[in-house]
Formats: structure tokens, sequence, C-alpha cells
């Protein structure tokens, strides 16, 4: 560790020797880490750097400042965690959101003290919301100064306690091991979370031991990963009975690795299948029995199977608002197996019939070798007497597909474009999006077949997500095309990284679906403001300030623009091809298009509307009719 | 039904652990009535005394919520009929040499202490439930009450067993 590794190129034009070995962190050849190292004289600094090493840590996305100076200093040196510089601290902290739900591997980002630690409160409530396995690293002031209101102090453990699953304060540098896998442990286990880590400058510099590996002392943390085998067989003889059961999939199942799994219960269980927006990509698109995604804007079969059940099984999700709508009116005839590794969640919002805690995976595991057990003919049974149930499915699937049409004023569509990039990057690239109509028409018009391909800020709903996101899943899995889908609204928030793509050589491409507003908001003046835009025109459009291909170009990457329907397989394909820097294009849409089908907030899940005043009557006996209601 | 309930909660004597536990009780909507802390037979380990009121489906939730804090250990809910519960009170009376023997008198009577007495005062210290406290207040009270300091609830479940002897 004492050879310095030569600094990146001041641009990726021409990739370097470092930038290969360092762009792929998940192919090359990983240097040896210690599995054990005695006791040796190191500061605090040389120990959190040691750990970071030593648990397997190989990519840190930060801002150093006056606190976390100190750890600097052995990071320059280190040959097994490249850093990669940001711009924001708010970007590291959702480049390591985006590198995590890319590769179920923690992500990691440092800042400072104050103001950088600060800075990073938004992507720690964000990845505590969408469960994400992070460690956050911040600089403190020295141990003599904490209550002192001393220069960029801010009390980082305290502000967050909220919105992480765990945080704490180092005050003995000889702890910094420990911390650091404690850190990584809680973060990644059980249903993981963000955990930060505060640590003084005084710490830091202080001269202690490194020694590895270390014993936790976790007494108070024990997650149940294991389901209980009664409620398992419950569970199966609840499945085994019902005429209209659902699988009702959340992030959960992504975060489990249990896709696989969940193909073989599908089967077994002969059940539809319905993707929240945390689990597109669980279970494929392209599965004849995935209905696709439920809530505020899923389709209608999706919705209504889940309205009209007479058994939901929740998979690693949380009936969430998004999802169900009004809870008194949800789903009113169906039982629940609730399955989740946070027992706090079941039974939180839904009452379950059959609780189970314990790890996705081994939940569907242990479902399918269950339902086995009863044999072919209950296989078959299972099937035979859902009959009438897909009959019914099929016929809301057929009447009331996912769909949109081209703006009559000739402007461009956004939902073609989006389906235009999903085609032509196909399944195998990854698709982070921003937060607003562009993200739902992401999750409903781009066909998800793997998981870990789709990702956004489904819990906190965070603008700004995208652009860092990207890079972070870039940085993780760089041999995969990562496109972000981001709104100009979004995108005016976060767009800073692209400087950091540029530089540090991750050519992620970004699709700014710029319609001139703030989208969703301006969809809902539309609909319950009596069309009064008050402050959701950004000028994007009418000014084109900024400029986003002017924008683009000066942040170091290639800016391009597209209008027309006719220019947009040709503009993608030329973003396609380029792969040595970063691609902004300006997709210059509509600004009236509308995100369909939806349940307006606060209503139960019966008032869905496929489109503006199409409101299917699920309580036609035809049940797949579509009535006009008053607006 | 919302009913008053009784958690003994043990935790890892951190930094923070009560601003941890006090803040999970604000930020999900629950009023914590009283809050006891203090050490317990085993080094490292406080335990909680925490008296919150709320419906008994809410109650699971707290629980759960409490339980994902890394720093806690275990949470019992302590029934009223299987537990000895026990809150502590003093009680600054106004009581000259013209009444001071009736105070005595009442403080005998609910096998309260005098802990302190000056010539226009005198203090009380009592332990009890808190309907017996609320007894000996309310006896008290035509005197005059300068002053009451109250502790949280303390309690412990009856018979040999402990709730710390579990946790490991």
């Amino acid at each position: 560790m004492t050879t310095a590794r030569p600094r990146p190129a001041p641009r990726s034009g021409v990739p370097t020797e470092q930038q290969d070995q360092a762009a792929q962190p998940a192919t090359r050849p990983a240097a040896p880490r210690p599995a054990r190292v005695d006791p040796s004289p190191a500061t605090g600094a040389q120990s959190l750097v040691r750990s970071l090493e030593a648990v397997g840590c190989d990519v840190v996305f930060g801002i150093p400042g006056g606190a976390i100076l100190p750890a600097y200093d052995p990071l320059y040196d280190s040959t097994l965690v490249r850093h990669i510089l940001v711009r924001h601290e708010q970007g590291a902290g959702h480049a390591a959101t985006g590198y995590a739900q890319a590769t179920g591997r923690v992500g990691v980002c440092i800042a400072t003290s104050g103001p950088g630690a600060t800075n990073l409160v938004t992507p720690l409530a964000d990845a505590m919301l969408d469960s994400v396995p992070i460690v956050a690293i911040t600089g403190q002031v020295g141990r003599k100064l904490i209550g002192t209101d001393a220069f960029q102090e801010a009390d980082i453990c305290g502000i967050t306690l909220p919105i992480t699953k765990h945080n704490m304060l180092v005050t003995d540098p000889a702890d910094i091991p420990r911390a650091i896998t404690e850190a990584f442990h809680i973060a990644s286990t059980g249903r993981p979370g963000p955990v930060l880590v505060d640590l003084p400058k005084d710490v830091l510099q202080a001269q202690t031991t490194f020694s590895w590996p270390v014993e936790t002392r976790l007494p108070g943390y024990r997650p149940t990963t294991r389901p209980h085998s009664k409620q398992i067989r419950e569970a199966a003889r609840l499945i085994g009975e019902a005429r209209r059961p659902v699988l009702y999939v959340g992030g959960g199942v992504i975060k489990a690795e249990a896709s696989t799994e969940l193909l073989d219960l599908a089967d077994e269980t002969g059940a539809p299948v319905v993707t929240t927006l945390m689990a597109r990509g669980a279970f494929p698109d392209g599965h004849r029995q995935n209905l696709g995604m439920p809530g505020m804007h899923g389709t209608v079969a999706a919705v209504a199977a889940m309205q009209k059940s007479d058994l939901l099984i929740a998979l690693g999700a949380r009936f969430d608002d998004r999802v169900t709508g009004d809870l008194s009116t949800f789903a009113p005839e169906a039982k629940i197996v609730h399955a989740d590794i946070d027992p706090a969640e079941i039974g939180k919002n839904r009452p379950a019939d059959v609780p189970i805690v314990g790890d996705a995976r081994e939940v569907i595991i242990e479902l399918t070798s269950a339902l086995r057990a009863a044999g072919e003919d209950a296989r078959s049974g299972r099937h035979e007497q859902q009959r009438d149930w897909w009959d019914q499915l099929e016929r809301w699937r057929s009447t009331f597909p996912l769909g949109y049409d081209d703006p009559p004023d000739g402007t461009l569509s956004p939902e073609y474009v989006i389906e235009r990039i999903g085609a032509i990057a196909g399944p195998d690239a990854i698709y982070a999006a921003g937060v607003g109509q562009h993200q739902m028409w992401a999750a409903q018009f781009i066909r998800y077949e793997k998981p870990r391909t789709w990702l956004n800020s489904g819990g906190a709903g965070t603008m700004g997500y995208g652009v860092p996101a990207a890079m972070g899943a870039k940085v993780g899995q760089p041999d995969t095309t990562v496109w972000c889908i981001d709104g100009d609204g979004c995108f005016q928030m976060t767009n800073q990284e692209l400087a950091t793509c540029a530089i540090e050589g991750i050519p992620i491409k970004v699709a700014v679906i710029n319609n001139g507003n703030l989208g969703m908001v301006r969809q809902w003046q539309t609909l319950f403001y009596e069309e009064r835009y008050s402050n959701t025109e950004l000028g994007t459009h009418k000014h084109r300030v900024p400029d986003f291909v002017m924008l683009a170009e000066a942040l170091g990457c290639v800016g391009l623009r597209c209008g027309s329907k006719d220019d947009v397989d040709r503009v993608i394909a030329e973003a396609m091809a380029i792969d040595d820097r970063p691609v902004v294009v300006d997709f210059t849409v509509g600004a009236d298009a509308q995100v369909w089908p939806m349940v307006a907030a606060g209503t139960g899940n019966d008032q869905i509307m496929a489109a503006r005043n199409i409101r299917p009557l699920f309580d036609d006996p035809e049940a797949g009719g579509a009535d006009e209601v008053p607006a | 039904m919302t009913t008053t309930h009784t958690l003994s909660v043990l935790v890892e004597d951190k930094p923070g652990v009560l601003a941890r536990i006090s803040g999970l009780f604000s930020r999900r909507g629950y009023n914590i009535q009283s809050l006891a802390v203090g050490p317990t037979e085993e080094e490292g380990i406080s335990r909680m005394t925490i008296c919150v009121t709320v419906d008994d489906f809410p109650l699971e939730q707290v629980t759960k919520q409490l339980n994902k804090l890394v720093h806690v250990i275990k949470i019992v809910e302590l029934e009223p009929a299987t537990s000895v519960q026990r809150e502590l009170v003093m009680l600054k009376i106004r009581a000259d040499a013209s009444v001071r023997s009736q105070v005595l008198e009442v403080t005998q009577m609910f096998r309260a202490k005098v802990v302190d007495v000056a010539p226009e005062a005198v203090t009380v210290e009592a332990t009890g439930t808190e309907d017996k406290l609320n007894a000996l207040r309310r006896m008290l009270e035509p005197y005059g009450i300068r002053e009451i300091v109250q502790s949280g609830m303390v309690a412990l479940s009856r018979g040999p067993r402990s709730i710390a002897a579990h946790h490991r």
C-alpha cells in the first residue's frame, strides 16, 4: 500500500490504464484482500482505509473536507479502494445507492463534517425508504470540540437517527475496524438499509492498532431469515384453496436474489404475478403470468387482480399507500399471506392472515417445496380452479393494455421515446429514473426481464436521484449499458455529476424527457386544480434555459437533441454508439402527455381510471367493459 | 382498546440510546407517559421502563419498531397483575406547627416517610403504585402542596424468572 496509483486522466476520451483497471471492479481479478491481519500500528485513518479494503469495498464516492481530510491521505495510496470525486455529496449518496441496487453489494459514500454530512441526508432518507444497503462515512469535528458549535460541526448522528437503519459515532480509534465491520453487516443483512459512521478528526489522526477480522458486538441485532415451517404450511394450504390468488411481489424479492426461485413458485401456483415499482424486473415482463405493476399508475389488470383477489401472497412487499390506495377499500375479499424479513412490516398497514417473517428467497423456496409436496394432482387442481380467474384476468389485460396516443399537437410523445429506448437498449441494460411522469412511463413502457436492471427512488420519491444513481450503477456494472431516464426538472437538480462521469470515465447515457415542466405536478394541476399551472413551467422549452445540449457539452458529455418521432431511433442509436464519454439527449417532448392509468390519491383502487374519464367498471359482471364517467 | 401498557426494555448502555427510543415514539406518533432508566445486574445493559398509552394494535407496532433498534436487546410487556409496579414521589407540604402532626399522621397511614422538615414545611417521600400515590396526594392537598417531584414507574415481573436471563 505504498505505491501511489496513477491519477485519473483529465478526460475520458482515451481510456488510460488506470481507468481500465478501475472501471471494471466486477470483472478485474480482485487484488488479494487480507483475510487476516495481526495487530499492527496504524493511524485511525489508516485503520479506516484498511478496514474498507478488508471488508471488500472496491469503490467509494465522496468529497474531502476539513474533518475527513486525514482519511483521504491513506485513501490516496489504496490500490483496492477507488475513490470517485463527486461534485455534491448528494451525488455521492445516490451513487452509492445506484451501485448497491445494480450490484447487490454495499455502496459507500464519504463526506466531511457539517454541511458535507448534511448533504447526505436526502440520499440516506432515500436509501432508508427503499431499503438499500449503503454505508456513509462522515468526518466529525475533534472530540474536544463536539458540542461547542465548532466550525463545520453538525450532530449528524442526531440528524440521521430517523433516516438510517443504524448510526454510530466512533470515539475510540481502536473501535474503527469493528465499527466498519458492524456497519457493513447491519447495512447488508436483514432488511437492508443505510448505516452512518461518524469519525471525529482526532480519532482519525490518533495512533492505534489495526487487526482483522474483528468480532461484532451486536447483542440486539438478530434478523430472522428462516421462515417458520408452520406458517409455510398454512400459507401453502391457503394457496391450495384459493380461486383468485395473486403473487404480490415487492423489492424484497430483488434484494433477496430470489428471482429464479420466484419463477418456480409462480409456475407451481399458476397464480398471476404483479411486480411493484421496486420490484420491476424481479419477474420477467415477458412471462405470461406477469400482469405488470400495481398501484397508483399500475396496469388495470394488476390493480383489478388485487382488488378482486381472494388471496394475496405478499413477498417482500409492504402494502405501501401508493399500491393500496385507500386501505379500507383495498382488496376487500382477499386473505393475506405476508412474508417479509422485517416483522414490523407485517400487519402494519393490512392485517395478515398468515404472517411469515423471513428472507424472501427462503420463504419462496420453502413455499414452493410445500406446494410440490402436495403432489401433481394438487398442482393441476390449483391451476384448474383458477381457470375462471385467468379468463377474467385476460379480459382485463386485453381490454385495458398500457398505451398512449401521440400528442394531437404533433409534439413528440414522451412514452414513445421511453419505449424506444427500452426496445433498443434491451433487457440487459440498466435503467435509472428520476421521479415523476418519466419515472412512471419508464416503469410502464420499458420491459424488464431481469432483476437489478430498474433503479428508482420508490419510497422517498427523490427528484435528482437519476443521474448519480446511474453513475453508481455504471461503476458497479461497467460492462452494462446504463441509461438514466430523467425529467427536465430532476435533471437540473443533480446534473453536475455528469462532470464526475466525464472526468472519471463513467459513460452513462441520459435521456432528458424534456417537457418544459414539472410534469407530474402539472398533471395534477390539470386534473385537480382546474389547469391553474402554478409554478410548474421550467422554461426549458419556452426559453431553452438551460440549453441541455450546451450544458452537456460544458460538462464534458456529448449533447444531442431530438424533437421528432422520425429521429428517435436514429438518435438513440447514436447515443448507444458512444461509449467513451457520457451522452445527454434532450428529447424535447410535448407538455400535455399524462400518466395513465391512475388511481387518484386518497381514493380506492376500484376508482382506477384507465385513461382520463375512462373507468373500468369492476362491478359489471362482464368486467371488461368501460364506461364514461364525468370528469 | 386504549390502555396504558408498561414495557420493560433491556438496552445496551450506549450514548444516544435514550434519544433513539424517545425519538422513535415521537416520530411514530405515540406519547410516552413515563420513562425510567437505570443500570441492571449486567454491566453495559440498562433497563428502561416505559409507560405508553396506546391501542393494543399500535402497541404491537411500537414493540416491533423498538425491536428494530440495534441497541434494543429485549422487550417485555409487564401486566399489572403479574408484576410489581412502583413510582416514587416527594411532596413538599405547607405545614407549620399547628398542622404538622396531622400531616405526619397522614404520612404514617400511607407508610410514607418524612425526609425533610422546616418550620413551615414538611417534605414527604412515598413509594407505591400510581393509585396509592394519587390517594396520598389528595389527602395532603388541603394543607397546601408547594412542590411535587415524581419518578417514572419502575416495574419487575413477579416470581423467580428474570427477563435479562434470556437475552443471550
